[in-house]
Formats: C-alpha cells, structure tokens, sequence
C-alpha cells in the first residue's frame, strides 16, 4: 500500500466510462429490401394493402391500419408533392449539407403516405406546402439499395398541387 | 403485509382463460424478415385459431427487447403486425412476454377489459447474444467485464455441484431426456434421442457446463389471447383458467445470494399457489439444464410431475418468448386433457434472477 | 443474391455512456485506484464487497466502509478454456464468485490459474493489481486474482 501519494492528488472516482460497442447484422425484411433494390434501378417501389388499397413505401410488410401483410409491389411515379417541410439552420456534428436546407415530406404522386426527402434548387424562403418536386438521382454507376440514390428532390415545375389533393397526407 | 396477507390481495378475483396461443418456427437465424414481418404470422395465427379478429381485443401488451437488434423503440413499429387503428390500448414490457402477459392479466382483474393480446418477439441471431446479455448485469461491478451468459450460468451449476444437489450426469439426463421429448414438438429447434453417456462426451463451453447443457440460439415470436367474462365461454368449450400468478425478483448481485436455491420462485409459487393442489405437468423455463433441479426444488414439485414434455427451452429458446411458450404449452396440456392441473414457469436475468409462476386448470 | 432474398447490411451501436457512481460504488473504485479492497457495513453487521449503497436484504441504507481482502476464499468457479473478444484475460482462465477475507458477499472476478485443474471451490486467491500508473478506478484495475502462493 505504498507509492500511493499521487492518488490522493486525483481526488476520489465520481465517475465511471462504459464505452458499449455492439455489431450486428442486419436485416431489413422481405418488403423494405424490395423498396431498396428499387431505388438500385433508380425508382420507387411501394407495397398495396389488400385490405384497405393504400400504397405504403416503403412498406415495412404490413399495413399498419389492418395488419395485414402488403405483397403487391407498386412503381411509384418519380413526382410528388410537399405535405409539409422545415428549413435547417442549425448546424449540428455529422452534418454533409451547408444550412441553412430544407428538410420536406414529399407525398410521392401514387402513394398513399409521404416520406422525408432534402429540397435542393429552391431559394428557401419559396419553399412551400403544395409544392411539386421530383426526385434527383445520383449517376446510374452510383445507385446503391440505399435512400442516399436520391440525391434531392428539386421543383418540378408544374403548377401548385390543390389543397384538397394532400389534405389527408398531413 | 404478512405472508397471508399478501396472498389474499393476489388472490385470483377473477377468472381469466388462455383462449388461444401460436408461437412462430424456432430457428438458429431467421434473416429474411423484419421484425413485424416475422410476428404477423403469429398473430395472424393467435386471432384465426379462435375466429377473432383485433377488433374483439380490449388490450394489448407485448415483451422485447430493443438491444438484440440495435434497433431502438422496435415494440413501437412491431404494432403494424396488429394494425392498431383505430388507436388502441397499448402497453410494453422489456421483458419475456409471460411478463407482458402479467400485465394483462392484472388488468383483466380489474375487470375494465375482456380480452387481451399479448406477444412477444425476439432475434437473438442479429447480434452477439453473449454480449448484449452482459449488458443486463449491474452497471458498475459486472458488465466491464462482460461476462457472458453461460459463464454465469456456469458458476451456478458448479455451486450446485458442490451444494450436492446435482452432479454433470443429472445436467445431461436432463438434457437428454428434454430433447427426446422435443421429438413430439413440431416447433422443436434442437429435437434428439442421444443416451447420456454420449452427451457427457462433450466438450466443455465453460466448465462445467458441456455444450448439450446450453439452450439452443433462437429466432422466434409467441402470441397469446386471454379472455373473462362471456368472451372466455364464448371463445373456448372448454376454457384453460389461470387460477394463479405471481412474480418475484432477487438481488442482481451474484455473490450476494444463494445460487443454488431460488427463493423468489418458492415465493411467487406460494403466492400462486402451486401447492394448494396436484401438479400433472410442468413447463418451467429453465435455458440451462441444471436450473430445472433448482426450479423443480423451489416449486415443490415431486418425481411424479412430467416436466417440459415440450423440451422446455432446451429445445427452443426465442428469446423474450420461451417464458411466454412455457405457459402457452402447459395450457395445450389442459386443453388437449392430458393433464387437470399444470404450473409454468419463466425466468429473466442471470441464474433465474426473476422469476414468474402461473398456475393452470382446466374444468 | 437473388432478388427474393432479403438484403442484410453490417450494422454498429455504440454506447459511450460515463456514469455518475455516487459516493459508496465511487469510494470503492477509489479504493481500486488506490490499490486497496473496501466493503461497506450492511444492517445486520455484515460486509458487502462490492459495496451498495444499500443492504440488499433489507434495503436500509449501509454504514461505514471497511478494508476486505487482498485474500479471498473462491466460493464457485467457472473455466473458460476459449476467452471471448471482450474478456477480461485473453488466455485461458477463470470466472470465480471471490468471499474477500472479513466480507460476507462474494464478487465476481477473474483468476489467472494456469489450467482447469489448478483452481478448486474453497482455494485462496489474492488480488492482483495493475501497475498504480495505469490504474483509472474500475474493476479492470484487478488485471486478474491468483492462487495464493503464487503458482499460476
Ligand atoms: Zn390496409
């Protein structure tokens, strides 16, 4: 119990490190691996329930209203609509885009639920709800069964979608 | 609260009935499906076997755990399974689903609901299960050094060895006789006929527990419905009542408790009163072939009690769900006639740490 | 891999909690760091090592700290003939439940023994620190027990 002076000097443990890595392998399910391999061949692939019609994509397997297993693929068209969108300014580590950008649920035109995409090519205090946008991919060597294929979405150029066409999709 | 006391506040004040149980296929690695794409089945299952659908249930409560995926809040996403729209009651447990299915149960007590569903999933192939079991060990003293599941286990079954409560021929004649019954169970992972002399020619995992001691490594999924009132006649000829159920838990603290008894389960038997009649089966979730002498000591049971005709978890062990399987199969025992009276049994935490008894009868 | 098979991709969690450890399981990593064993007196009398700030018999708060071991009696044991990426040792060696000499409890630690047939239920073990320069106050700064005497 010699040779212990230093210790002292450190003042008493008040806290411990617990640094926790875990690997695993994982795997997406039968439906959202076809939504992946869709957007390798730089399109959208939705699922249809049976039951209620709606399209879901990506479809996780099962209709979340009815619970029941959605098997119909359905090509979704490359335009949709913005529901509803945040413009980013704050920056945060991890960050690959300069702020500020705009952050938007696009109800992809044929789905029947919207999912969150980056807006790019529009000033963004013109961003707005309504607004037509279509996707942009990364180059045809580049796609991966990945969402980083969608490079952006970017105005369409068609005029506003009503309203009444997204209200449910909010 | 004196112990009869605590006995009469648990006391079954009314009756609930297992009116339908399904379990997935067990197997070592199912990488095809995602969590909800491998419950629907199930549940499809649980619903369809009785001729319900999800608008007939009141409640539903399911066990998880989000660290054997790396996913987190995956009981959240897992609901789509059921489709819970219009918005339903809801309730989770990061627990086996015998654990989800005690909150049901407390909750048809009260006697606001009917019917409950209960479920339960688990991979343990995704990650690395001796890992991600460290973790459920104290913080501070334990997990740094990460020991894993079995060498836990281990130096449980060498206590009880030194106790001269159970020696390794008794482990692999346990085992031997649990995988000869899995013969008769079509969801058995591990299902053989190998005499004991074989098995004792195993190597060592971690002395001294040789590998036909450990439970198999699992995927898998369980769903239950529970039913009161007019549902559990209507839903069942001949209904599977609980008739008692109770849990209890000890230190997490290896080195401060006996490893070689379970006094939580001798508790939580007397609470559910596993004694107050004759036992004729009994599915106790024991993962490790030398936990059943410690289960069978603490609940009483004697040598005329046919334990895990279903192979038990040695034949299957879906992580999160071979609790709620204990129970799901002592309740076929009854339904099928085979036994008047059963106790399951299911386990949490290193070297049954917790504990959970469910006394069953038929009519 | 065929289109009707389900993709897989690697997938890694980190954790990289720091844990506040209060002033009971604090003194004992201290105590570590020190090189030196501590319990705490439970509520009927008896040490508990590794200290809680609670007996957990009875849940009432513990008293005062007292100095266990470095000896200790091995109450179970356990052999890992094939060590696991994230133990302790990275040879062969053994899990063991360890009464500390005046504790009550028993804790889990590892002893570097050489071999399955060198340790034994009710053998005595010692602690054996790290160098005190590389001690940080945590259950790793016991590199390993080993048999008293020394034979390992
Ligand atoms: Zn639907």
């Amino acid at each position: 119990m010699s040779g212990q002076t230093t210790a002292e000097d450190l003042g008493p443990v008040t806290t411990l490190a617990t640094p926790i890595r875990l690997d695993f392998e994982f795997t997406p399910g039968v439906a959202q691996s076809r939504f992946l391999r869709g957007l390798e061949k730089g399109r959208f692939v939705g699922q249809r329930c049976p039951t209620c019609g709606k399209v879901y994509v990506p479809s996780r397997g099962s209709c979340p209203t009815d619970g029941v297993p959605t098997t119909e693929d359905v090509d979704l068209a490359n335009v949709g609509t913005v529901t509803t969108y945040c413009v980013v300014n704050v920056p945060f580590a991890g960050q690959s885009i300069e702020i500020p950008y705009i952050c938007a649920q696009v109800l992809l035109d044929g789905a029947d639920i919207s999912f969150m995409g980056l807006i790019q090519q529009i000033p963004t205090d013109e961003i707005r709800m309504g607004l037509r946008v279509e996707a942009v991919w990364v180059e045809p060597e580049e796609l991966t069964p990945s969402l980083a294929s969608v490079r952006y979405f970017r105005p369409s150029g068609e005029p506003d979608a009503d309203y009444e066409t997204y209200k449910d999709y909010l | 609260m004196s112990a009869a006391a605590a006995k009469a506040k648990r006391a079954v004040r009314r009756p609930v009935s297992i009116a339908s149980f399904a379990q997935s296929e067990n197997v070592r690695r199912d990488d095809q499906h995602n969590e909800v794409e491998m419950l629907m089945p199930v549940v499809a299952e649980v619903f369809a076997n009785i001729g319900i659908t999800k608008n007939d249930i009141d409640f539903i409560c399911s066990g998880s755990s989000d660290y054997l995926i790396g996913g987190p809040f995956s009981f959240v996403t897992a609901l789509d399974a059921v489709g819970v729209w219009p918005p339903m009651p809801e309730s989770h447990t990061e627990m086996d689903g015998a654990w989800a299915l005690y909150e049901a149960w407390v909750l048809l007590q009260e006697g606001e609901i009917d019917a409950a569903l209960v479920y339960s999933f688990g991979r343990s192939s995704p990650g690395n299960l001796n890992e991600i079991l460290a973790l459920q060990l104290d913080p501070y003293y334990l997990a740094p050094l990460w020991p894993d599941p079995v060498s836990v286990a281990a130096l449980q079954a060498r206590a009880l060895i030194d106790a001269g409560k159970g020696s390794e021929e008794d482990f692999a004649a346990i085992a031997s006789r649990s995988r000869k019954d899995a013969l008769s169970n079509p969801k058995a992972q591990v299902a053989h006929d190998i005499p004991v002399e074989t098995l004792l020619r195993d190597e060592y995992v971690v002395s001294p527990l040789r590998r036909h001691t450990l439970p198999p490594i699992t995927d898998g999924a369980a769903a239950m419905v529970l039913a009161a009132g007019d549902k559990a006649r209507e839903w069942s000829d001949k209904p599977v009542w609980i008739t008692g159920f109770d849990h209890r838990i000890e230190t997490h603290s290896l080195g401060g408790r006996d490893l070689t008894s379970s006094p939580s389960t001798a508790k939580a038997a007397d609470v559910a009163g596993v004694a107050d009649g004759p036992i004729d089966v009994a599915e106790l979730h024991a993962p490790f072939a030398h936990q059943e002498i410690i289960l069978k000591e603490a609940l009483g049971l004697d040598d005329g009690v046919t334990i895990n005709p279903s192979g038990g978890a040695l034949a299957a062990n879906p992580i999160m769900s071979a609790g709620l399987i204990r129970i799901g199969e002592a309740a076929a025992r009854i339904a099928s006639g085979q036994a008047a009276r059963a106790v399951a049994h299911a386990t949490s935490g290193p070297c049954l740490q917790q504990n959970l008894v469910c006394v069953l009868e038929g009519e | 891999m065929p289109e009707s098979e389900a993709l897989h991709a690697s997938h890694v969690l980190e954790y990289p909690y720091s844990r506040s450890v209060g002033p009971v399981i604090g003194a004992f990593l201290t105590g570590l760091r020190d090189g030196r064993l501590l319990g705490v007196r439970g509520a009927g009398g008896s040490v508990i090592v590794p200290p809680t700030e609670y007996d957990p018999a009875t849940g009432d708060d513990t008293g005062e700290l007292v100095e266990v071991g470095p000896g200790g009696v091995v109450e179970s044991w356990a052999w890992v003939p094939n060590p696991l990426p994230k133990h302790p040792l990275a040879r062969p060696f053994a899990w063991a439940l360890i009464r500390l000499d005046g504790a009550d409890t028993a804790m889990l630690h590892v002893v570097d023994a050489g071999g399955p047939d060198q340790v034994a239920t009710g053998d005595r073990v010692t602690v054996h620190f790290r160098p005190a320069g590389d001690r940080i106050g945590a259950m790793a700064d016991i590199e390993a027990f080993v048999p008293e005497g020394g034979t390992a």
